[in-house]
């Protein structure tokens, strides 16, 4: 009688265990489609890409024949893009960190901001584009710039930094400032001879992050009017631009099959480029994350 | 006060220095009222974008809906402004098509993979599989949308020949695959945040780890996998470049997913492409439509906060 | 500087673990800050009670008592640095040489690079050494290189880490060992010249020679500078104080020459913590 039980249980328990087993290969398939997906996207894009890139690719204007189009003013326009977009969202975005984080006391005001911050990330980013439509282009007469393109996308990234930039700010020990204080430093003296740069390792990352989120935007500069045909390289901040992501937009939605080749070089550069950008992020990290 | 002895040896007095570079503390002190100043300045930039974005969606939805009126936008079922017809019912219905088939493929993928992670891989599978799952949030759309087009489609076709070159189906499965990383790591974080002690309790009980993920950990980690859920729906609904490469242009009200769709954020770029002229009828319902839009995704994210916020009084 | 040399010499002739040799100073006694009545609150929290007492010139001060006393607080009083918790609100006064700190008229920055402070763990700034005892002639306006460098050089001496950090001036702070940045954080706060150094207990989260040699130090620094210690150990504040405080829940009970506290407490309350019968 016992033993028969005791033989229920155990099989019970095998049974239990192997569907355990079986359970952990499937969450573990379903883990490896991302992966798969992600190797099939870089072979796919690699083999369509690679033919078509060269130097001469790199450094031509569009061109009405595919193999003589080129990703350059695409390129450039990115860079110039990313400078604008830079100066912009860090400035902002470091100035709202440390006012919320050191200046503001923890009230209504600072939680509406958050949450107003949080909120922003939300916002689809076409929505931006028409924000960016209604003011930048229209209101404030800058036309399809790129002072235009740049501060619209300034806007879009800035929830990234802020939050980035907190952290940062917050994963600076108090002791340190406590000793600057000590010594009779002011409050703005701690925060930027002590505090801030403390926190650049964060803040560069976060950066980073975020203009490797504005590099890829394609949506809001549409709607902005980044171009598609440049044969020029912007000469100034109000001069028309197109980026490398509105480029291969255009290129892919061409018929002939030999625009997907080209499309498929100017992603190699736009991964290149956004490769770089992670690893720098990854080494900043690594570097300083020994120290503290 | 007698400084002979600090400034024994040399003629060094600090604080002597000090007393004299205190006169001129005065630019310090001038800095030191500026800065708060400025500082609340560049935190109010988001506040402001908020109001704009409200401001530029409602001032110009409102000259839309002096030309079109409010009904027939949300009533009407047929979308072609180029001959008059502003029933915006097509768009969102493209809108829920593709969002419905994300989220049937990001939702058990993306869940799958996070109890994969938080319960079952050891460390150091996890941090060499997560950051990979996180590249794939980090590819630029437009590259998804180029994969959809020339790689899924043609797959796709191979096993229904009907597939359409523009369609619902590989535009909404790429949607599916790019939020993955954002439903596998909200949610991972939210199983992770499951104390120890109860899976503990649990095992110790005699249980399978399944039994754990099941009994314990998903029950304890709901809320949080719900707002990632959401938050991830929110995504889809807003994604614009995949569908505006692989689904097409075609105002549809449809559930057939291997049709052409439009979505609302794919008018906007077409309406943006297209020689829109300034103060048309076009360039209005850009807003009007955005401003659906706007409102779907926010909805989305305030039901996300709203339980992630009960999420965390939970513990 | 003759006085660092002196106490190198001892620790060579003396043994592995240098003896701190007490120097019997018999000075008039002058005070440097005087407290009266202070009273300091946490919210509704009182913290200290009616504390009234002088802080004796170039004199080391031991403040002891149990854990949550107030040693802290009343410590950070004495530069304003706990007014860095905005709940706190504190009344009665305290002057440092006739000024009154609270006073809106005395600044307290000011008050902080005359009243100096070394913190229970060290806490260098991750920059260089040089830049770390540069830190506060800089915020203060001094620029130059020649007055930085003398300044640099001087600090380290006297706080008696020179030899070891001399050829690393320019190395990350965060490379020495514990005992060796709180040597540099006490030459920082040497660097601005103060006159009374508030140090909360400075060598608790240190080894027994870098804690021997701290304590040496402030043997040193109080021919200069007027130093008040708080500490847990009552063998070091017996060992280095010429007069010692004794706090019990918020409340001064007794304030007398170390010697005297020690051997003749005159309350049942000092005696009963020196004699480790709680705390
Ligand atoms: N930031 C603060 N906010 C509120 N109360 C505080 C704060 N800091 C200290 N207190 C309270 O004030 C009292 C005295 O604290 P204090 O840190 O001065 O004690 P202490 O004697 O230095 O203790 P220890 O020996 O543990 O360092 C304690 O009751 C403590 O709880
Ligand atoms: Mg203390």
């Amino acid at each position: 009688m016992l033993g028969q039980n005791e033989n229920g249980v155990k099989k019970r328990m095998e049974s239990r265990v192997m569907l355990n087993k079986v359970m952990m290969v499937l969450f573990f398939l379903a883990t490896t489609v991302g992966l798969i997906f992600l190797g099939l996207l870089f072979y796919r894009v690699l083999t369509q890409g690679i033919g078509y890139l060269s130097w001469d690719y790199i450094r031509s204007f569009p061109a009405p024949y595919p193999d003589k189009a080129g990703i350059w003013a695409g390129l450039i326009g990115s860079i110039m893009l990313m400078a604008i977009v830079a100066v912009f969202s860090v400035i902002i975005g470091v100035s709202t960190a440390i006012y919320l984080e050191k200046y503001a006391s923890k009230n209504k005001f600072t939680d509406f901001i958050r949450i107003n911050i949080q909120n922003l990330a939300g916002v689809p980013s076409i929505v931006f584009g028409l924000l960016g439509l209604t003011f930048f282009v229209y209101m404030f007469q800058f036309g399809y710039t790129l002072m235009a393109g740049g501060l619209t996308m300034a806007l879009l990234v800035l929830p990234v930094i802020v939050v980035a930039a907190q952290e940062a700010l917050r994963s600076v020990p108090s002791e340190i400032e406590q000793a600057s204080y000590g010594m009779g430093a002011s409050k703005w003296q701690t925060i930027a001879r002590v505090t801030l740069p403390a926190a650049i390792p964060g803040i560069l990352t976060g950066t980073i992050i975020a203009l490797s989120r504005a590099i890829g935007e394609t949506a809001p500069l549409i709607i902005v009017g980044a171009a598609t045909a440049i044969y020029t390289l912007p000469d100034s901040v109000l001069a028309k631009y197109t980026v490398m992501p509105i480029q291969i937009y255009n290129w892919t939605g061409r018929p002939q099959e030999e625009w997907q080749y080209v499309a498929g070089a100017g992603i190699i550069v736009l991964l290149a480029i956004l490769l770089l950008m992670n690893s720098i992020a990854v080494l900043i990290r690594n570097k300083f994350s020994r120290r503290l | 006060m007698d400084n002979s002895l600090r400034s024994e040896g040399n003629q060094l007095n600090v604080q002597q220095m000090i007393e004299e570079r205190k006169q001129k503390k005065s630019i310090g002190e001038r800095i030191e009222k500026i800065v708060p100043w400025f500082l609340l300045l560049c935190a109010s930039v988001s506040v402001l974008t908020t109001v704009g974005i409200l401001f530029t969606l409602l001032r110009e939805s409102i000259g839309f809906f002096s030309n079109v009126s409010i009904f027939e936008f949300y009533t009407g079922t047929s979308w072609s402004p180029w001959s008059g017809h502003y029933g915006v019912a097509p768009l969102i219905g493209g809108t829920l098509l593709i969002t419905v088939i994300a989220t049937i493929v990001a939702v058990p993928l993306g869940l799958m993979s996070a109890i994969f992670l938080s319960e079952y891989a050891s460390d150091k599978v996890r941090r060499t599989i997560k950051p990979v799952l996180e590249v794939l949030a980090g590819i630029p759309t437009v590259v998804y949308g180029y994969f959809a087009l020339t790689f899924i489609t043609p797959m796709f076709q191979a096993i229904i020949p009907d597939l359409g070159i523009f369609n619902a189906l590989s535009a909404g499965f790429v949607v599916g695959i790019m939020i993955i990383p954002m439903v596998a790591s909200l949610s991972e974080d939210a199983m992770n945040s499951v104390p120890n002690a109860l899976r503990e309790g649990a095992l110790g009980l005699g249980a399978t780890k399944l039994e754990v993920v099941f009994k314990v950990v998903l029950p304890a980690a709901f809320s949080g996998i719900v707002a990632s859920v959401v938050l991830a729906i929110s995504r889809a609904i807003g994604e614009t470049m995949i569908v505006t490469i692989a689904a097409g242009a075609t105002p549809n009200l449809t559930m057939d997913a291997t049709q052409s769709v439009q979505t609302m954020t794919a008018f906007i770029v077409q309406a943006a492409t297209g020689d829109t002229t300034f103060g048309s009828t076009i360039y209005y319902s850009l807003y009007a439509v955005g401003m659906t839009l706007f409102v779907f995704t926010l909805v989305m994210n305030l039901i996300a906060q709203y339980i992630s916020r009960k999420f965390k009084e939970d513990y | 500087m003759s006085n660092v040399t002196k106490v190198q010499k001892e620790k060579n002739e003396g043994t592995a673990v240098p003896k701190v040799n007490k120097k019997e100073t018999k000075k008039a006694e002058n005070s440097v800050i005087n407290v009266n009545d202070l009273n300091l609150w946490y919210g509704s929290n009182q913290a200290l009670y009616e504390i009234s007492m002088d802080i004796p010139e170039e004199r080391v001060t031991a403040i002891i008592g149990p854990s949550g006393c107030g040693k802290s607080t009343f410590l950070k009083t004495l530069n304003r640095m706990v007014e860095m918790v905005p709940i706190v609100k504190t009344s009665g006064s305290i002057n440092y040489r006739g000024n009154d700190i609270f006073s809106n008229k005395y600044k307290k920055e000011y008050l902080r690079t005359k009243v100096g402070m070394v913190f229970q763990k060290p806490n260098p700034f991750p920059k260089s050494v040089y830049d770390n005892v540069a830190y506060g002639p800089r915020v203060h306006g001094i620029k130059k290189k020649e007055v930085l460098d003398q300044i640099v050089e001087k600090s380290l001496k006297d706080a008696a880490i020179w030899d070891e950090v001399k050829d690393r001036l320019h190395e990350n702070a965060y490379g020495l060992s514990g005992g060796q940045q709180q040597r540099v954080c006490i030459a920082r706060a040497l660097a601005v010249e103060p006159d009374v150094i508030l140090m909360d207990e400075p060598t608790s989260a240190l080894d027994p020679i870098s804690t021997a040699k701290v304590e040496e130090l402030v043997q040193e620094l109080k021919e200069k500078y007027s130093i008040v210690i708080v500490t847990h150990n009552m063998q070091q504040a017996a060992r280095i104080s010429d007069k010692t405080a004794f706090f019990l829940s918020g409340e001064l009970i007794e304030f007398a020459e170390t010697d005297d506290l020690f051997q003749n407490p005159q309350d049942k309350r000092t005696e009963d913590y020196i004699t480790g019968r709680f705390g």
